[in-house]
């Protein structure tokens, strides 16, 4: 426990840019994503959510998981996907970032790869729909180009409208 | 393997704030002239399982108070020396200092050992204080000669022991021993006898009530009353699925699923219950204030709490000591006068609060009662409108609440370290508010004022009103709802839709389109097609419009916070009976957000003329 603490430290430490470990990839439209797999909770079928008012469109709502109130944010929304369809294929990755629950509507959930360092290059800025902010890297998995991100700091950045403002982590 | 202590910390932190509690509330009920021996060995009995804990952690700045605390008490106990006001008054501050100590562990910071040093000295000085050694400890000599002779015969016994025990006594003491004596012989010995088997019996069941109890962790609790929470919305399912199946499946399990629905409603009331506390948790704490203030005050004052049984949900009761402590203090600060003024009124010199809680209508009334000088209202009046704080032509005592309740506002001059800087009653009513409660006040100038406040039994539950729009539900809690009604033409007040009012029996109340302020596609096209709930809020009323109504029900609430954000206008979220979630609607932001609607309505209007 206290080792993986500090381990985490070290990850955070080292810069997020290069971060060996574990992740569970998924796609959104064309692209292939991944995800710290340590930050995952449970990965669901889609099932519409109570939509509440005022709230950015890719914030689909809350469901009821299992007792507790989840938001619901549609990651291919938030990052103007054009095609956004919801069928059997459709999953939500319940994440659990430092103990907040929420869940993220992906096209579809593929593997869980483990990385090396080696195989995670620094981000070019050139990523349009994704601030590099929220990027830990990227990596080269038969020859499909993989990336990274780094899923805490984009929910809890303010844009997201997920928690209330002034927990952003953003470093400028 | 060694074992780690510091796990039973926790176990020990919270006896000892309980001890410390018992001893203190034990204490302020101690009378001066005849001590009643039961509460004096209770609190010594507190100090010592202090004492005793606090040396097997290694907490020794509590063990070297409780101990000298302990000897003190145990001189009393056995009557060696008299009780005296000044030693009730150090025996409180040395709980405070070992409640300052506790705190310090808890908190892992090391306290100032002056403060203890001083109350060790003070504790010494009184029990070694020789003007203190109580001529009545005699009294309690005597009666120890009276457990023993039960086989002498009652005069020879009393007479030879007497004597020869007292030897040394002077001739004031010997008169009344004389006088005891003589009470003793009139007195039947097997009367004491009785009474001390009284006492053991009673003794006896206090320690079976303590034995039958168990420390529970309250997450666990919560736990389980969202466990239970979640069991009701499965059967719920299982049920509405079930009413698909074939006739014969359905025969064949309609006993069954009775007595699960009977079961589950049975368990949903036994967790709930555990929740509940008797207010007299809360209520105990009072008495301490009183005191204090009541002589940084110079006022002579008496708290009386009724209804201390009363049981509400745990939550609750946290949340509402802090707005009771504030109208108490303002009750003694603001309400009862000074010991002359009162006697110049014709009034008792000691002023009375009384605190009162009782259940009522599915919910529970708390009220501070005082008999002071009442609610000033010219001076309120006058401060009001130095203030420019509108005011209406009659006033009532509502009217005064609202007043009393503006943030800003104080009658004070100045300001005190009791009151005086204009957050408290504002703070009082918003806070009660949240919790679903309302106040009301009642004053009669010179003779005392009134505070009622009325709350919910429980924070976990709510019934609610369930109301559709479009595809959406949502849930009306039923204490805002004034009535509802149907939207009719003749009615509506308006050009169009827009900042629409509604005449209600003689009032013009505005119209908000839930549609509009949630955003949402209504099933309606016309008003007249909507159903009007008609809220009130912070004395504030407004017509909501909804598609239709869809019933009542009590719903569990569940904080929308944990793992999302505050929603102006929810104040939560509940999961209906086929697994979906509703929204609650928070109607004093509800008000608010059409008030700010119709504003903007004005202002669109207004840019268009221009």
């Amino acid at each position: 426990m206290q080792e993986n603490i500090y381990k985490n430290q070290i990850l955070t430490q080292k810069n997020a840019n290069l971060s060996a470990g574990e992740y569970l990839t998924f796609t959104l439209g064309g692209e292939v994503y991944g995800i710290e797999i340590l930050k995952v909770q449970e990965i669901r079928s889609y099932e519409p959510a109570t939509k509440i008012a005022n709230t950015p469109d890719f914030i689909k709502g809350v469901i009821n998981l299992r007792g507790s109130i989840v938001p619901i944010v549609d990651l291919r929304m938030r990052f103007n996907l054009s095609s956004v369809e919801y069928n059997d294929f459709t999953v939500v990755i319940v994440l659990n970032l430092n103990k907040r629950i929420v869940g993220i509507v992906v096209d579809s959930v593929s593997d869980v790869l483990a990385l090396s360092d080696a195989q995670i290059s620094p981000v070019p800025d050139l990523v349009a729909s994704i601030d590099t902010k929220y990027l830990l890297g990227l990596a080269t998995i038969e020859q499909q180009m993989l990336i990274l991100l780094n899923i805490e700091h984009l929910m809890t950045s303010q844009e997201m409208a997920l928690v209330e403002a002034a927990s952003d982590f953003t470093d400028k | 393997m060694a074992i780690d202590i510091s796990q039973f910390y926790q176990v020990f932190f919270e006896e000892t704030k309980e001890h410390l509690q018992q001893i203190e509330q034990l204490l302020l009920k101690l009378n001066l002239a005849q001590p009643d021996f039961e509460h004096l060995n209770a609190i010594f009995r507190a100090a010592h399982s202090i004492k005793g804990g606090s040396a097997t952690f290694g907490f020794n700045d509590i063990t070297s108070v409780t101990h000298v605390l302990e000897s003190l008490l145990d001189k009393l106990r056995k009557k060696e020396i008299a009780l005296q006001s000044a030693m009730i008054d150090v025996f409180l501050q040395a709980a405070d200092v070992l409640n300052i100590q506790l705190n310090s562990h808890i908190k892992g910071t090391p306290a100032d050992s002056n403060i203890a040093d001083a109350i060790v000295g003070q504790l010494l000085a009184l029990s070694n204080d020789e003007h203190l050694i109580n001529p009545k400890s005699i009294i309690k000599n005597n009666n120890d000669i009276d457990d023993g002779f039960g086989f002498f015969t009652e005069e020879k016994a009393i007479v030879d022991d007497g004597f020869g025990l007292f030897e040394p006594v002077q001739e004031t003491d010997k008169a009344i021993v004389h006088k005891i004596i003589s009470e003793l012989v009139a007195e039947p010995v097997a009367e004491n006898r009785h009474m001390d088997r009284r006492t053991d019996s009673r003794r006896e069941s206090e320690r079976t009530t303590e034995s039958s109890s168990i420390r529970v962790d309250v997450a666990k609790v919560d736990q389980l009353i969202n466990l239970v929470g979640e069991l009701v919305i499965t059967k719920a399912m299982l049920l509405q699925g079930l009413s698909h199946a074939p006739e014969a499946l359905l025969q064949a399990l309609s006993s069954n699923m009775a007595q699960l629905e009977r079961h589950t409603r049975d368990l949903q009331e036994v967790v709930m219950s555990v929740r509940m506390m008797p207010i007299s948790n809360l209520f105990s704490r009072f008495p301490r204030l009183v005191r204090d203030l009541a002589s940084t005050l110079k006022k002579d004052v008496e708290l009386i709490t009724i209804g201390e049984d009363t049981e509400l949900d745990k939550g609750l009761i946290e949340k509402i000591a802090d707005p009771l402590t504030h109208l108490i203090r303002n009750s003694l600060d603001h309400g009862i006068e000074l010991p002359k003024a009162r006697k110049a009124a014709g009034k008792p010199e000691k002023g009375r609060v009384t605190l009162s809680a009782m259940h009522q209508a599915g919910g529970i009334l708390i009220e501070v009662t005082d008999d002071g000088a009442g609610l000033n209202q010219a001076l309120i009046i006058n401060k009001a409108m130095k203030s420019g704080i509108a005011i209406p032509s009659k006033v009532t005592d509502e009217n005064l609440w609202d007043i009393i309740c503006t943030p800003g506002f104080t009658t004070a001059d100045s300001i005190t370290d009791i009151s005086g800087r204009g957050v408290g009653m504002d703070v009082v009513n918003r806070n009660i508010s949240d919790l679903g409660g309302q106040v009301n006040v009642t004053t009669v100038a010179g003779k005392g004022c009134k505070i009622s406040i009325r709350l919910p039994l429980t924070l976990a539950i709510l019934d609610g009103m369930t109301v559709a729009l479009g595809d959406n539900l949502f849930v009306i809690p039923l204490g805002v709802i004034v009535e509802t009604q149907a939207a009719q033409q003749e009615n509506i007040k308006g050009i169009s839709n827009e900042g629409a009012m509604i005449r209600v029996r003689d009032e013009y109340l505005p119209i908000i389109a839930m549609h509009k302020a949630l955003n949402i596609q209504s099933k309606f096209t016309e008003i007249t097609q909507g159903m009007l709930v008609i809220v009130e809020a912070h004395g504030k009323k407004a017509a909501l419009l909804f598609d239709s109504l869809v019933g009542q029900q009590q719903v569990v609430i569940k904080s929308l916070e944990a793992n999302f954000r505050k929603i102006n206008g929810i104040s939560g979220a509940t999961i209906l009976g086929d697994g979906t979630v509703a929204l609650i609607i928070d109607a004093p932001t509800i008000i608010k957000l059409g008030q700010a609607m119709a504003n903007n309505d004005q202002t669109i209007a207004k840019q268009a003329k221009q």
